[in-house]
């Protein structure tokens, strides 16, 4: 199963809605597109949602780092949201849970982000 | 593809698949190793992990080993001891000397987007070893299970280079 993206606005923060598999190939693509196309039309303050994603490879972490530094030499935000308990682990174990910003609920999540 | 299966007459098996240098081939190698995990009756969760690994190991050959070279192909082989899933990825590339990767997990490293494929692998098998080729690198991989009480827990990891 690839990847799906689907974007939406709540208070002035996008939310991506990402599910299938973020691995090697078309869904690490996807993934830096939209993160650039949303950088590029100033949507700097992003959560993704990985509720729906059952699997993340070496290169969908890569693309993950990437997107937060992305955001980040922007000037915006990037926080993640709904892991399920294999990609928690898998960012446990490679130490990038203490890079991310990690939320387990929307309102929360969007309220976090410092400016909108 | 080139694919042989080879049966033991302990009635375990050994299957070999020759596969061109593409993302397809890192899928079918995966999708193998999950049936080959599933066939052993491992769980869920160790699954993920073993799967995880040959993946990684796959595209490792693929995009590092062969660096793509539709003209190199990789070799993929699957077997069940009983005891053991063994897999070994062989591909025809310049060789890697796994002592020379950088820890993903150092501080300047963390950041850094691409980098923790062999580093997973290590962390989902209970062994991992490198041997050089004439050209190319073949890895092995082996993932340990008692087949009354399957669980995702690793045992311990435990590397050797031969």
């Amino acid at each position: 199963m690839s990847m799906t993206l689907q974007t939406r606005q709540v208070d002035g923060i996008t939310i991506l809605d990402l599910s299938g598999r973020i691995v090697l190939g078309e869904g690490s693509v996807q993934l830096r597109d939209a993160i650039k196309e949303l950088v590029s039309k100033g949507q700097k303050h992003i959560l993704l949602n990985l509720g729906d994603v059952n699997y993340i490879d070496s290169s969908g972490l890569g693309e993950l780092v990437s997107a937060y530094t992305t955001v980040k030499n922007a000037g915006g935000e990037l926080k993640l949201l709904n892991l399920t308990k294999k990609v928690h682990d898998l960012l446990q174990i490679t130490k990038l849970y203490t890079v991310f910003d990690v939320k387990d609920d929307e309102a929360t999540a969007v309220s976090a982000f410092s400016a909108k | 593809m080139f694919g042989s299966r080879e049966h033991s007459e302990r009635g375990e098996h050994r299957i070999t698949l020759t596969l061109a240098s593409s993302l397809a081939s890192v899928d079918q190698v995966e999708q193998t190793a999950e049936h080959l995990a599933a066939e052993a009756g491992i769980d869920e969760d160790a699954r993920f992990g073993i799967t995880m690994a040959v993946r990684e190991a796959a595209a490792n050959a693929v995009f590092h080993g062969n660096k793509g070279n539709s003209a190199k192909h990789i070799t993929a082989s699957f077997e069940n001891t009983g005891t053991s899933l063994i897999f070994c990825i062989a591909d025809e590339g310049e060789g890697l000397d796994p002592d020379t990767l950088p820890d993903p997990l150092a501080p300047e490293n963390l950041m850094r987007g691409s980098g923790r494929g062999i580093f997973l692998i290590r962390s989902f098998m209970d062994e991992v070893h490198f041997r050089r080729l004439e050209p190319g690198t073949e890895m092995t991989l082996i993932k340990r299970f008692t087949p009354e009480a399957n669980t995702g827990t690793n045992t311990g990891n435990q590397e050797t280079k031969r």
